[in-house]
């Protein structure tokens, strides 16, 4: 073997671990949501090609209202769909469109676009 | 103010004629059918004598909120239905549960209710739920609006504040991203033309956010038509996200367009050997050298215009440290990019000079192909989502209303519970309600998805959105707004076309590691290429990584299910079957036993009287007057029928006394001084009345179907009352159907053996289960379940219920307006037997399309893959090429959605 092929060899190794670390290991940033005086949970997630935030923590019982922002006209974040809750928005580019949720029970919830390419999660503690 | 017992309450009242508060009891009052007006002045009140229901109307629907300094409000609404002095009590009791309530006192004269309450502990639509907790409707009507002209938030709260502070209006919500309003209002206190006037004296525009809208220049823009629903008098609303979706694909097209054309030369002269091209043309020549520099250059407009998207999405997924197709498209774009470049302007880093090739062909295809792809997939998921948009189009405009015997035409949105409409041939039916007047044929399809249109008489339900064809009515709203049928199928809809089919959950599984999988696939193959591969190593490497990458296809994998759900519950929508969620459809498809409640689901559920036997020496008319008085307060179907049967024999019944009904076995009261019992035999052995000869008569009514009573008047048999119930005339097909379906058809019914057996041999249902009391059902459900069976259970939603529950399907046989039965998994709007079959039918091929989509795509990740890394090169010399796995990637997905939309053209196979 010669000495790019084994140069080759470690780097591609590297970079797979390097991938996969960084897309299935590392710890994704949550966003802890406040309750505002009127006693809504309310955050902003702003649709390109991915939400931002993506991982959002809530109190469970308090009404939480997402208010999507997509700044995308590409069709792949045109739904976003709360399958737990039977919920579905399309997103109208450029525009806010709210999502009201109400959780009691604590647990970890998903969202994500029509395709299930692009995902979120909401975190009910 | 008002002739009850509340009338020393001091409380403000408002002066019909001037609207000025005045404190009650005033000096000044009239008191006129039964009401008691009261007047600031004498003025006022001859103003009120001259021309009294001008004010009359107007006060009795008037709302108003105020608010004092510290907080209290003071909250005047007017209420429906306020029948006796004693429901004052019951809305007072209500409302004064709830925090922060200082006074309230309802008066029972002007229907209305005077509420003080500190707004920071509770609200107005608290105190409007409190009173229809009470049981009764506050005169409330929901208005959404489109305002244009809204940039910020303080703009919200001025509109929202200047709304509140206006009379009539309840509340008011205003969303700045949709730009609309949500505005409860009372209506007959306020009109939504007075409610826009509001908001415009502020500097904005309205527009109705179903109608059309005003363009920031005034103009209006008119909502695309096409003429076939012009032709029906429809008209589509104004949708954004279709615009939104044309404008994108338009750009796509573009772009596409744009690629494809500069991919021409470039494809030709990246092949000079295939072509042919002359010596100048070939490798390592100066000409082409210089093409490759021009390919460079256009290669840029290519992949930062044409295939933006790729960069974007995947940098914004990248931050998310997430990856989507995108990412997989990017990286494979930008590799060959970068080689290319190195080859063509620093060829002698190549140690060997056959290395320095360029891969610009790939650039142009891949991004012209995906796009395409991409394009291609917007236009035919518009088509899938087409039916939900119809049933949003269907929804009527206006409304022609009879209010003070005139006829208003206000829009859909301002009818209240029971207005009075009329409606014409031709027209729309704006909301549910009740016939009153007149008859007429009515085209029920878009809703029930019944073809033929349905006679109506006075009494009969009419659902909104359906089409009166031949002759004038009158009905009266008992729905309106969301409560109406076509607003819950909306919404059902909706809601089934969110969920997820358990199917979905190994996609689920796959999808999260799917990309970056495929990412680490790629960079494998090129390492085992560049390790053990054939010269020139670099360059199979890199074909091997860019063809990876790009044949993967992730879109396929994600839309397969969803998609066909789609297009599925959609269609059922439109053959009037709600199906509430994929898990039902999924279930739906692999049941084996199927359970038909027999009243009102196999037959009509509206027996008719047949048979009147006597013994003992009564008389015909004794004992059916007898029976029928008995039955008049009961609401079971049957005594329907004995009492209808005697009436049409010009019987005038009697009221009964201590009447008692005996669950499972019949009903007894007093009629005359005389005791009945009118049941089942378990009813008369339990009450040990001798039956003689009777048993054997009602032994053969049973035989024929019939469904006999027995009579005993004083603890002596008097005879025998046999009811039948028609058979519906679709259900003996429907049934040959289902069994055809491979399914085991079970009857179920309260009806005795040999009735049970009767009807089950009419419409050829071996398995009978008869005599089982109505809370029973559910158990018998379960019993089957315990033999290891699928079951389902078809019945009507409120009797059934706990069968319907227990069932693995319930499937509820809707009544008129009521759709959204919780019970249900699967709710026929239609009453007839063929709706299960075409529900079976539909689950069936909805999931058969779901797993040929699934599939489809994991055969060709799992078979693309394996080819593009080049395991078939070994074997066959076989290697794939990067534009042909590009051609590969962009029609995975439209294929799923192209096979999703093939069940539009589902239909039922019925004989």
């Amino acid at each position: 073997m010669t000495l790019d092929q084994i140069l080759v060899m470690i780097g591609g190794v590297g970079l797979s671990a390097l991938v996969a670390w960084y897309f299935w290991f590392s710890e994704k940033k949550a966003v802890k949501v406040e309750t505002s005086d009127s006693g809504i949970q309310e955050a902003v997630i702003k649709v390109k090609g991915g939400y931002t935030p993506d991982v959002l923590i809530f109190e469970a019982g308090k009404p939480i209202k997402l208010n999507f922002i997509r700044e995308e006209t590409a069709g792949c974040t045109e739904d976003v769909i709360f399958s737990d809750f039977n919920k579905r928005a399309t997103l109208t580019p450029f525009k806010t469109i709210p999502v009201d949720l109400k959780i009691d029970k604590p647990g970890e919830y998903g969202f994500q676009c029509g395709m299930g390419m692009i995902k979120g999660k909401l975190i009910i503690s | 103010m008002s002739n009850n017992g509340s009338s020393t309450k001091n409380y403000p009242v408002h002066d019909p004629v001037c609207g000025m508060e005045v404190k009650s009891p005033s000096k000044h009052f009239i008191d006129m059918n039964g009401k008691r007006f009261e007047f600031c002045s004498d003025n006022c009140k001859s103003k009120f004598e001259l021309n009294p229901h001008e004010y009359m109307h107007k006060q009795s629907s008037e709302a108003s909120n105020r608010t004092t300094k510290d907080g209290v409000e003071k909250l005047q609404l007017p209420i429906q239905g306020l029948s006796c002095a004693t429901c004052v009590n019951t809305i007072e009791k209500e409302i004064k549960k709830l925090p922060g309530i200082k006074s309230a006192v309802v008066n029972y004269a002007s229907e209305t209710v005077f509420v003080e309450f500190k707004n920071a502990e509770t609200s107005t639509s608290e105190i409007i739920s409190a009173v229809k907790n009470a049981g009764y409707q506050t005169g409330k009507s929901t208005l959404k609006l489109g305002i244009n002209g809204m940039h910020c938030g303080s703009c919200v709260s001025k509109i929202e504040k200047e709304l509140s502070s206006t009379k009539g209006i309840i509340s008011a919500s205003i969303d700045l991203g949709s730009e609309s309003a949500i505005i409860n209002y009372v209506p007959g206190s306020i009109n939504v033309k007075e409610i826009k006037k509001v908001i415009e004296k502020l500097g904005y525009k309205t527009f109705d956010t179903s109608g059309v809208k005003p363009k920031e220049d005034g103009k209006e823009q008119k909502p695309a038509r096409t003429p076939a629903q012009a032709g029906a008098g429809r008209e589509e609303p104004v949708d954004e996200n279709q615009a939104a979706r044309e404008k994108e694909y338009n750009t796509l097209m573009h772009k596409f367009i744009f690629a494809a054309i500069l991919s021409l030369p470039v494809i030709f002269f990246s092949y000079p050997t295939v072509w042919g091209l002359p010596e100048q043309f070939q490798m390592g020549s100066p000409i082409l050298r210089y093409i490759w520099v021009a390919m460079s250059f256009l290669s840029l407009p290519v992949m930062f215009w044409s295939g933006a998207q790729f960069y974007t999405g995947a940098w914004a997924a990248f931050k998310n440290r997430s990856a989507n197709m995108h990412t997989l498209i990017a990286t494979g774009i930008t590799a060959a990019f970068l080689y290319s470049v190195i080859a063509t302007y620093f060829p002698s880093v190549f140690p060997k000079a056959e290395l320095a090739d360029q891969f610009f062909d790939v650039i142009f295809v891949v991004v012209a192909l995906v796009v395409l792809g991409m394009a291609l997939e917007i236009r035919a998921k518009g088509k899938s989502s087409e039916a939900i948009k119809k049933l949003i189009g269907l929804q009527a405009k206006t409304a022609k209303v009879l209010r003070d015997g005139k006829e208003l035409d206000i829009p859909v949105e301002e009818v209240v519970l029971d207005d009075i409409i009329i409606v014409r041939p031709g027209e729309k039916i704006p909301v549910d309600g009740v016939l009153v007047d007149g008859s007429s044929s009515i085209d029920e399809s878009m809703i029930t998805g019944e073809p033929i249109p349905v006679e109506k008489h006075g009494g009969d339900d009419v659902i909104g959105a359906t089409i009166n064809k031949t002759g004038s009515f009158k009905f009266k709203a008992t729905k309106v707004g969301k409560d109406t049928a076509l607003a819950q199928i909306i919404k059902m809809v909706e809601q089934a076309q969110s969920s997820k089919a358990p199917i979905q959950k190994v996609v689920d599984q796959v999808s999260g590691y799917f990309v970056p999988a495929v990412i680490i696939a790629a960079i494998l193959s090129f390492v085992v290429w560049y390790v053990v591969g054939p010269a020139p190593q670099l360059i199979y490497s890199l074909i091997v990584f860019v063809t990876v990458l790009v044949i993967a296809c992730p879109c396929a994998l994600g839309l397969a299910t969803p998609i066909s759900l789609m297009v599925g519950v959609g269609k059922g929508a439109e053959n009037g079957i709600l199906i509430r969620s994929g898990e039902a459809l999924e279930t739906a498809q692999r049941l084996d036993t199927i359970i038909l409640d027999k009243t009102g689901t196999i037959t009509e559920g509206k027996p008719s009287l047949t048979d009147v036997i006597v013994t003992n020496n009564f008389s015909e008319e004794e004992v059916l007057l007898l029976s029928a008085s008995v039955e008049k307060v009961s609401e079971h179907p049957l005594a329907e029928a004995i009492v209808k049967g005697a009436i049409d024999k010009g019987i005038t019944l009697v009221d009964p006394s201590e009447f008692n009904a005996v669950p499972g076995h019949g009903v007894e009261a007093n009629v005359n001084g005389r005791k009945i019992y009118l049941g089942n035999l378990k009813m008369m052995k339990k009450f040990n009345i001798d039956l003689g000869g009777l048993e054997e008569k009602s032994t053969h009514l049973a035989d024929d179907g019939k469904t006999p009573m027995f009579v005993a008047i004083d603890n002596k048999a008097a005879g025998i009352i046999a009811v039948a119930d028609t058979i519906k005339a679709d259900s003996k097909d429907a049934i040959a159907q289902l069994k055809k379906l491979g399914l085991e058809v079970v009857m179920i019914t309260g009806d005795n053996v040999r009735t049970a057996n009767a009807i089950g041999r009419q419409v050829g249902i071996d398995r009978v289960l008869a005599e089982v009391l109505p809370e029973d059902k559910a158990i018998n459900v379960q019993k089957l379940q315990n033999e290891g069976k699928v079951v389902a259970m078809v019945g009507d939603g409120i009797n059934d219920a706990p069968a319907l529950a227990q069932a693995n399907i319930g499937l509820a046989i809707g009544t008129g307006t009521d759709v959204a039965i919780e019970a249900s998994d699967i709710t026929l709007i239609k009453g007839s037997l063929k709706g299960v079959v075409l529900a079976i039918q539909l689950s069936k091929a909805t999931m058969k399309n779901i797993k040929q989509n699934l599939f489809g795509a994991f055969f060709y990740n799992g078979l693309g893959l394996p080819i593009a890394a080049g395991l078939l090169y070994p074997f066959f010399g076989v290697l794939l090429s990067p534009l042909l796995a590009g051609a590969a990637m962009a029609f995975s997905s439209v294929t799923v959605v192209t096979n999703a939309n093939r069940l539009r053209n589902f239909k039922a196979k019925i004989n």
